[in-house]
């Protein structure tokens, strides 16, 4: 039976609360933001999970973070690793140990328990351990404990029944001495812990989890039970990486985001015309779906370079190529990308779908968002995520990734392979997700290929419906409009000729009008000289008219003259 | 000769009854149990180790950092640190042939 010598050392009681629960921010990026504020204070945390969970993880970021950012102390009672052990651990996620623990906020001791130098001999209780603990919190005046892990108490003693008793006399004393403790628990065949330490723990229960799924490790967390709170009740994947633990509560989003009425152009101006000559919003979520070799890939490297240009960040996530692949293929039609990567305008992160499981592709795709705060993301191809999961997991994972994008008002330009057969159906079924659609499509006429794009809708703007040619050069991509001919739409060489053929009987048209203008031309000029001429004729009558008119005059003034002169003569004689 | 010395010289080490049996019981404050633990463990070495033996009581609410460097966690707790292998022994000592098999003073 345990010592009753506990209660000796009991502190005063925390005062009541009453304005529910009081939370202890961990510190762990995400963890926050699905508990409502962090873990309950003054209380016991139980983490179990199986082996590899991150558990000792969990509790050292919980400790280091308190200390480094709340100024909180810490004490870490370790029963598997020493404290060098644990500092060089930790030392690879960028804590350093040493320094807290020299400047009086962190102290770690290690409890070593070797059942082969232990004998029991008669009745025992673990006051010890309260001592230790007890001890090494007013040392550093502790407010966070961790415990890591309580079960290997079980190794070490054999009397079961009084390390329960022990254990709950425990829980009961952390509680009472008003620290805010974390103890983790290692999973056992049906049960949270091992031995069941969960049912002395009531407060706030943490399941972390590894599971493997078609040779894909995801890691989760799922927040078992957390009384006096309201919590996230999902699994939440989280990531151990050189940052440390980070959960992203990436299905706690909503539809309540804002939208922006901002145009972002596309990087084809032709393409920017076919969408009321502005491109597309910003934060919009655009799709280009089309079969192999439709220059989808290219599409999204304008659009990265587009927003390269304006100085904005791009962030592509290739999926099928690596980065340097990326940046070759996209110099043959003319895209510096490699100089964008070094500006820092522009990141390339290849990785293969199945280098592990969905979420996890989600959860990175998050953190480097988070990290390098683009304003355009292409993921290239999107497709080629649904080897990692079914198409429900797909959609689901898409559908958190679009509303975490467009919260954060990111333009989102995901590319998708389709096959020739299911056209205007994309394999991930997103396309209700999606604000602008393009279609790219093979077009075979006379025995060549040429590409067609199309827009099959673009949410919240006029766009226009006709299909364009898509021509992609050394220059650049380009969009022109198809001929449409007697045969339907002509693209290619057929376009060519059509618009040659076109073009001739544009000239002979033209021809025909000027030679019908020549010779009205030649039939005035000869009206013109005949007028002329009749001009003339009237003008030489009219001149002899003139001339009889005056000879006529002279005539009669002589006449009267010679008359005169007669009359003059007779008077005279 | 090396190697006979050192034979010797672990012939010498195992024979207890010759040698000083360091010990150190950890008990918790004045409880019953412990008082039991002192009392158990100065019978043992008065009967069997007599003359050659050292005993430190310690209290773990009174030296706290001793309890940390012992690798304390059950009290009562026997300790012998002399001679080597080092042993616990956890609880009373009421059982009191676990304890002198483990100080080698008494064979199974």
């Amino acid at each position: 039976m345990p010592a009753p010598s506990a209660s000796t050392r009991r502190r005063t009681k925390p005062a009541v609360r009453i304005h529910g629960i009081e939370k202890v921010p961990s510190g762990i990026a995400g963890l926050d933001e699905i508990t409502g504020g962090g873990l309950p204070k003054g209380r016991t945390t139980l983490v179990c999970g199986g082996a590899g969970c991150g558990k000792t993880l969990f509790g050292m970021e919980f400790l280091i973070n308190g200390a480094r950012e709340h100024g909180d102390p810490g004490v870490l009672l370790a029963f598997e690793e020493t404290a060098d052990e644990i500092a060089k651990n930790v030392a690879s996620l960028g804590f350093d140990v040493q320094d807290l623990v020299e400047r009086s906020l962190l102290t770690i001791d290690f409890v070593k328990i070797d059942r082969s130098e232990i004998q029991e001999a008669g009745e025992y209780d673990l006051e010890g351990l309260f001592v230790r603990l007890d001890h090494a919190i007013k040392s550093v005046k502790a407010k966070r404990v961790v415990l890591d892990t309580l079960e290997a108490l079980f190794a070490g003693f054999t009397n079961e029944a009084l390390l329960r008793s022990e254990l709950r006399r425990l829980f009961h004393w952390l509680k009472d001495t008003g620290v805010t403790a974390v103890i983790t628990g290692e999973r056992g065949e049906g049960t949270l812990t091992r031995y069941g330490i969960e049912e002395y723990v009531s407060d706030c229960v943490i399941s972390l989890d590894n599971r493997v799924e078609d040779q894909i490790s995801t890691r989760r967390m799922r927040i078992v039970k957390y009384r006096g709170s309201a919590h996230g009740a999902n699994e939440y994947p989280f990531l151990i990486d050189d940052g440390g633990f980070s959960v992203l509560p990436v299905t706690s989003l909503g539809l309540n985001y804002e939208v922006s009425y901002e145009r972002v152009p596309t990087g084809v101006p032709a393409l920017d015309d076919m969408l009321e000559g502005g491109g597309y919003f910003r934060g919009a979520s655009i799709l280009v779906s089309g079969t192999a070799g439709t220059g989808k890939s290219s599409l999204a490297g304008l659009f990265a370079d587009a927003s390269c240009r304006r100085k904005e960040k791009a962030l592509y996530f290739a999926l099928e190529e690596s980065g340097s692949q990326i940046r070759r293929n996209m110099r043959s039609i003319g895209l510096d990308l490699d100089g964008w990567c070094k500006k820092g305008l522009l990141k390339i992160q290849a990785a293969r779908p199945s280098v592990f499981g969905l979420e996890m592709h989600l959860v990175t795709i998050h953190k480097l968002i988070e990290e390098f705060e683009p304003r355009a993301v292409v993921v290239d191809p999107l497709s080629s995520l649904v080897t990692t999961g079914n198409v429900g997991e797909v959609k689901s994972m898409l559908v958190r990734l679009f509303d975490y994008l467009k919260m954060k008002q990111i333009t989102c330009l995901v590319t998708s392979l389709t096959s020739a057969r299911g056209f205007e159906e994309t394999e991930v079924g997103i396309s209700s997700l999606i604000d602008t659609w393009f279609q790219v499509r093979d077009i075979e006429i006379g025995g060549e290929r040429t590409r067609g794009l199309y827009l099959v809708k673009s949410r919240g703007m006029g766009h226009s419906n006709q299909i364009r040619e898509f021509l992609i050069t050394s220059k650049g991509v380009n969009l022109i409009p198809v001929a449409v001919g007697p045969n339907g739409v002509l693209t290619g060489s057929a376009r060519v000729n059509q618009e040659t053929e076109q073009r001739a009987q544009a000239l002979a048209r033209q021809q025909e009008i000027e030679r019908k203008q020549r010779a009205l031309l030649r039939k005035s000029k000869a009206l013109d000289n005949q007028i002329e001429a009749m001009r003339a004729e009237l003008a030489a009558e009219e001149e002899e008219q003139r001339s009889l008119a005056t000879e006529l005059h002279d005539r009669q003034m002589r006449l009267t003259e010679s008359r005169t002169k007669l009359a003059e003569g007779r008077r005279k004689s | 000769m090396k190697p006979k010395s050192s034979t010797r010289a672990f012939e010498r080490s195992t024979d207890s009854r010759k040698r000083q049996t360091v010990l150190r019981l950890y008990i918790a404050g004045s409880s019953a149990r412990s008082m039991r633990a002192i009392e158990n463990a100065r019978q043992i070495c008065d009967e069997y180790l007599a003359g050659s033996y050292e005993l430190d009581v310690i209290d773990i609410f009174k030296q706290p950092a001793l309890a940390k460097d012992d690798q304390i966690l059950a009290v009562p707790t026997l300790i012998k640190k002399l001679p080597l292998p080092l042993r616990r022994f956890i609880g009373d000592l009421s059982d009191r042939d676990v304890v002198l098999v483990g100080l080698d003073v008494k064979r199974k």
